[in-house]
């Protein structure tokens, strides 16, 4: 479970990204961040994988204040949010089964279950047998994928995606959406910011829609609402 | 959390020799720092057996006595300075172990003594220190004696001595602080270059949940190896000075100074653990420092 309570993100060159936005959001949803460029979406992420320092407010994940935590807890934080970004970050130097390793080998699992768990989680994500590619042989959309499978390797809970077709073609970004529909169905809670009207209404998930820095709306079963 | 050394160790010299450049500068910067110390920390150790030496010779007193002094006299003296605390013996000169004495050590001008109608050299008391630092406890006391003509001390020398010891230590002191921290600040610039190339990828680290001893480790490893480098090429360089000025000291020129020069291999012994200390010091401060920003996401 996720709360945000009052949180407030003053920037230091006087922009206020967040203005005080409550909200909770339970184990295994899948919630959709809408709302206008600058509303501070990626802001909200941002405070909850405590990349920013919040100003006011409370933020707490399960029995985790994140916003008292220390900056040595941190890390452990992040192993329980999986993150995607749009522009993928993957490790250009190294292959699809190095790239997803890599996160595993950081929590100094054992090459063994390494081995095991890689295939697997290509998998899941559709892209059995790509593993030797590097990521500048591979599509967007597998890109992404791979981006997904290496969030989700060291099974966190949660998945946080800020705008993760944002550089996919509207085909491309509907086979991201059926995986990480797959893995909402797993129980992982998902939280994606997007700009896709289509996206956001089809899916029929919840909605919760920044507008400057506050809650605009928060629909069970939303749509995107915008018309860029 | 498992650390794979050697794996670590083949990354390092991978990024060291891809930013190939920055480590020379490195390199070299750590080796010219500890080539300056270790010629310093020579001059130093060679002027503190030069002065202990020196100390040892003039550890004594010597207090010359009154023509008309009686033997009666000179025990009581002899008693009561034998009681003094710091010292370590006291012994009588009479005029003729004066004589005989300043005969041997005029060697081949001692004719010049035959001449000599009367023997005109005081008998003195000599008093051996326990160390030179009672000298002026001891002085005092010996001034308050009767029948004491006149006192030669060497304190003089010995604390001119000391104090100009002291001095070459103190500069020496500041120069090398200065010189580290140049060095330092020369690896964290070359770290600060690997860091640099390798920011995506420290990025997403830390997003995957990695612990900043997990990111540091490779970079320190790499900071140390530099440091390291330029300590064994420092060590290497020192030895081969040093020997050949030892060399050079033994010639019959400088025969009478030789005597004090530190050997070289008690020098190196300390040297090779100094610089080993001092220069993967240098290297693991740069290259930490050099993370700082970086670690701060
Ligand atoms: N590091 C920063 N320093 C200062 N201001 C910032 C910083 N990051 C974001 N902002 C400002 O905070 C506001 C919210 O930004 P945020 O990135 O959260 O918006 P967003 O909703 O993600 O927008 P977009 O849809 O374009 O990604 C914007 O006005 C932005 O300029
Ligand atoms: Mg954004």
């Amino acid at each position: 479970m996720i709360e945000f309570q009052n949180v407030v993100k003053k920037y230091d060159n006087g922009v206020t990204a967040l203005n005080g936005v409550s909200v909770k959001i339970e184990k295994g949803e899948f919630v959709f961040i809408v709302g206008p460029s600058g509303a501070g979406k990626s802001t909200f992420i941002k405070a909850l994988l405590k990349e920013v320092k919040v100003t006011s407010g409370h933020i707490h994940m399960d029995d985790m204040e994140i916003t008292k935590m220390h900056r040595r807890k941190v890390p452990f934080l992040r192993r329980k949010v999986g993150v995607v970004f749009q522009d993928f970050r993957l490790l250009p130097n190294k292959t699809v089964y190095e790239n997803i390793a890599f996160a595993m080998e950081i929590l100094g699992t054992p090459h063994r279950n390494i081995r095991k768990q890689v295939p697997m989680i290509l998998a899941l994500v559709g892209l059995t047998g790509k593993g030797n590619y590097y990521p500048n042989q591979l599509s967007g959309g597998e890109q992404q994928r791979v981006s997904i499978a290496r969030s989700m390797i060291n099974n966190p809970p949660i998945l946080i995606a800020d705008e993760p077709t944002g550089n996919l073609d509207p085909d491309t970004s509907w086979e991201i959406m059926k995986v990480l529909r797959t893995i909402n169905r797993r129980g992982t809670t998902i939280i994606m910011a997007t700009h896709d009207r289509e996206i956001v209404d089809i899916m029929k998930k919840r909605v919760i829609a920044l507008e400057n820095g506050l809650i605009a709306r928060d629909d069970k079963i939303g749509v995107y609402g915008y018309d860029d | 959390m498992t650390i794979k050394p050697i794996f670590t160790l083949k990354e390092a010299f991978k990024n060291l020799w891809r930013n190939r450049l920055m480590s020379i500068a490195s390199v070299s910067s750590v080796t010219a720092t500890l080539m300056i110390l270790g010629i310093i920390f020579a001059l130093i150790i060679n002027i503190n057996a030069m002065a202990q030496s020196a100390k040892d010779q003039f550890d004594s007193i010597q207090a010359y006595l009154k023509e008309d002094i009686t033997a009666v006299e000179i025990d009581a003296i002899i008693t009561k300075l034998s009681a003094v605390n710091g010292v370590q013996s006291v012994a009588y000169e009479s005029k003729a172990d004066a004589l005989v004495k300043m005969k041997e050590s005029w060697k081949d001008n001692a004719y010049l003594l035959e001449g000599l109608e009367a023997n005109p050299l005081p008998s003195s008391i000599i008093v051996y220190l326990k160390d030179i630092y009672y000298a002026s406890s001891v002085l005092i006391e010996i001034n308050g004696l009767s029948g004491i003509e006149e006192v030669k001390s060497y304190q003089d020398i010995v604390e001119q001595l000391l104090s100009i010891t002291e001095a070459i230590r103190k500069a020496g002191i500041i120069v090398i602080f200065v010189l580290i921290a140049i060095s330092t600040f020369i690896i964290h610039n070359t770290i600060k270059l690997t860091v640099n190339s390798r920011q995506r990828e420290i990025n997403i680290m830390k997003y995957v949940g990695a612990t900043n001893w997990f990111i540091r480790w490779p970079f320190l490893a790499e900071g140390t190896l530099l440091g390291l480098f330029g300590a064994g090429i420092a060590a290497l360089l020192i030895r081969f000075a040093y020997d050949a000025v030892f060399e050079i000291m033994h010639t019959d020129f400088y025969v009478l100074v030789s005597a004090y020069v530190v050997l070289p291999e008690v020098l190196m012994a300390d040297i090779a653990f100094l610089f080993v200390v001092i220069g993967a010091g240098i290297g693991a401060l740069g290259s930490i420092w050099s993370m700082r920003k970086y670690l701060n996401v």
